[in-house]
């Protein structure tokens, strides 16, 4: 026991020193002006910088500390409560960001006094469709010795209590009976057409892009697969295009598509070989989603995107919508096709913005463009 | 690979595999000998009892080699050999083995009895209307033992629709098969397509005839308090039919300031859709590859 003791305080004393050098030498050897999301759990240094603050605010969000996050901030409404400003960070309505965690972040300060400042944080979440990069500038303001993040979100207006008649087409399958007469109850799968196909090489690889269209009077399941042929008539890869499409397309629907190719070049290949396959599916013509206010503009990083609303005019709740636009030249040819997933539900009647990216090469090349959505909904599946 | 041989004796017992080895070390055999002469059934139909005749005397061992199954009967020489119904039912290249002291075979073949049973397929189970070559028919002519029917079988073809006369097309089969190859129609309703053999023996199929393309997409539009209204008239293929519910027109409104969009579904033939946009904008629609009339509404207040 007399020699238990001193060794237990050795231990102790060693790791708290450690830790702090941890803490110490892990900031300083960072870029400079770039903060990092990382931390020895359970520690938030103390906050006497703006960086410091909004690094400390983040990490409590992404422990999920909601009662320290939410004193760290100050509000500019006061309809905004602990619960919203919660949901404004986990999600709500099964959208995206309810099974979306907040892996890390990086802040860099874009303008500070001795007053206030303000942050730009790239935000990096793990996502069921993979990692979602946001952006977000957050103000942050001197209160005596601390600073605050200023919070001056709108919290969403609730949906009022209503009653949206939905009488639009459904339509069911009934599959036939195998002691029915061969030949007499035969229904032909959906006739389905590409009518654009464009490949271009990106700074990713190859990718393969255009437009389906559904010529039939039924609703078709699509799926577009390519493969790329060298000289020889030999197979350098086949991919399909997974979930750049609108895979349920209803009848004289049109869609893009895009299949990518990483690391390779199209200057290996001879020759590209298309396939579609549509089967027949149930589905409904609701919920009708509109694309509003669609404009090309440079984001807060100066990249050329496309903004837009999308607007549920049904009323049930789309729990995850997806983007998918395909981009025109001035000949009317297929030069871009991209997609984006919106991380909020889309409650009926209500809005939510997305933004999809356009390269920087071909930004001036654009004249029109073409956005569908694809919709998810946790009823349906 | 593998094979096998179904073999059966004159009691219906199926036999195994030692009886079949024994019927092809028969057909081995029987090359070496031709002691006894075999007389094949002239103009042998499935379904129909028929005969072998043979002489010399004694004891022999019958194999009947048919294209499903093999039969074994213990015979008399000297006597015609009778062969049932029931083991001439498959047409067919038939061989009958007999064997005495040594063994002889001759072949024959059974022709389909009279066609009773039409197959029938009919492609696409939905066309568009007024289309050139858009629906096809393939029909098969069976016997009552599902023989195909070999020999030309007349068949008639007719093509209705409800209250319109029908359209006749008569063919005969070749090798066992007819065809037709027709034009769509000119309304979106059931076409009922009916393959027939001598007017009684009949097979019918429903080929859907559906809308065209839209023709002449016309939109319409007014400013209310929640948007831009805009609705087109009745949607109609270039024949008049009325498209189906749920066909998508593709709404696009453009202004100064942007685009916006919207995928509507056609109800009760008219498609309709609301519209954020402010000041002056020009509505454009489309379905499918299909274009529309463009509309320009001014700013309002």
């Amino acid at each position: 026991m007399k020699r238990t003791l001193p060794i237990i305080i050795a231990i102790v004393v060693v790791t708290v020193v450690l830790m702090f050098l941890g803490l110490t030498a892990g900031r300083s050897a960072g870029t400079v002006g770039i903060a990092a999301g990382t931390a020895l759990p359970g520690f938030s240094p103390t906050a006497s910088t703006p960086e410091q603050t909004l690094n400390n605010f983040l990490l409590d969000v992404r422990r999920r500390n909601w009662d320290r996050a939410f004193a760290s901030i100050e509000r500019t409404k006061d309809t905004l409560n602990e619960q919203t400003f919660i949901q404004e960070w986990i999600g709500s309505n099964g959208g995206l960001r309810s099974f979306s965690s907040l892996e890390g972040f990086e802040t860099r300060p874009l303008h500070a006094t001795d007053s206030d400042a303000q942050m730009r944080v790239h935000l990096h979440w793990t996502t069921p469709v993979g990692p979602v990069q946001d952006v977000r500038d957050f103000t942050l303001a001197r209160r005596g010795d601390n600073w605050k993040v200023i919070w001056d979100e709108n919290p969403k207006p609730n949906v009022p209590a209503q009653i949206v008649p939905v009488n639009y087409l459904r339509w069911d399958l009934v599959a036939g009976n195998s002691s029915d007469e061969w030949g007499s109850r035969n229904v032909d799968a959906p006739h389905v057409r590409i009518v654009s196909m464009n490949a271009v090489d990106s700074a990713e690889g190859a990718v393969v892009m255009g437009e389906v269209v559904n010529e039939d009077t039924i609703p078709a399941f699509v799926n577009v697969n390519a493969t790329l042929l060298d000289g020889s008539g030999g197979t350098i890869d086949d991919e399909s295009s997974f979930d750049k499409i609108l895979h349920v397309l209803l009848p004289k629907q049109v869609t893009p598509y895009r299949i990518d190719f990483p690391h390779l070049s199209l200057s290996k290949v001879k020759n590209v070989r298309m396939d579609i396959k549509a089967t027949l599916v149930p589905a409904s013509s609701d919920p009708v989603i509109g694309v509003m206010n669609q404009k090309i503009d440079t984001d807060a990083q100066g990249h050329p995107s496309l903004h837009g609303e999308l607007l549920n005019q049904s009323g049930e709740t789309v729990n995850i919508p997806h983007v998918i636009a395909s981009f025109y030249d001035n000949n009317g040819k297929v030069v871009w096709v991209s997609d984006g997933y919106v991380e909020k539900a889309l409650l009926p009647q209500s809005t939510e913005g997305f933004a999809l990216e356009i390269p920087q090469s071909l930004a001036g090349k654009v004249q029109n463009f073409h956005v569908v959505v694809n919709q998810y909904s946790l009823q349906r599946s | 690979m593998s094979w096998s041989i179904n073999i059966a004796c004159s009691d219906r017992r199926r036999l195994d595999w030692k009886t079949g080895i024994s019927a092809v070390l028969a057909l081995v055999t029987l090359t070496f000998a031709q002691d006894v002469s075999l007389r094949p059934p002239v103009g042998a139909n499935a379904g129909n009892p028929s005969a072998i005749g043979t002489n010399g005397s004694g004891s022999a061992t019958l194999y009947l080699v048919s294209p499903s199954v093999t039969v074994k009967h213990d015979i008399e020489l000297g006597q015609s050999i009778s062969l049932s119904a029931k083991e001439l039912q498959t047409s067919g290249r038939y061989i009958a083995i007999v064997c005495a002291s040594n063994c002889n075979s001759v072949s024959f073949f059974v022709a389909p009895a009279k066609p009773v049973n039409l197959m029938f397929l009919v492609h696409p189970s939905r066309a568009p209307v007024a289309q050139s070559d858009a629906v096809s028919g393939v029909a098969l002519a069976f016997d009552e033992f599902h023989n195909l029917v070999l020999s030309p079988v007349p068949v008639q073809f007719q093509l209705a629709t409800k209250g319109s006369s029908p359209i006749s097309h008569n063919a005969e089969t070749r090798d066992g098969v007819a065809w037709f190859r027709s034009s769509s129609g000119r309304s979106a309703e059931p076409l009922q397509v009916t393959a027939s053999i001598g007017g009684d023996v009949g097979t019918r199929r429903v080929v859907q005839q559906v809308a065209s393309d839209p023709c002449n997409l016309r939109i319409k539009g007014e400013r209310t308090s929640k948007g831009i209204v805009v609705e087109t008239e009745p949607v109609r293929d270039c024949s008049g039919n009325p498209v189906p519910d749920g066909t998508i027109v593709t709404f696009t409104a453009k202004n100064g300031n942007g685009t916006s969009s919207v995928d509507a579904p056609i109800k009760q033939d008219v498609a309709r859709a609301t519209i954020l946009a402010k000041g002056p904008v020009v509505i454009s629609a489309a379905s499918g590859v299909a274009m529309g009339n463009e509309v320009r509404i001014g700013g309002g207040d």
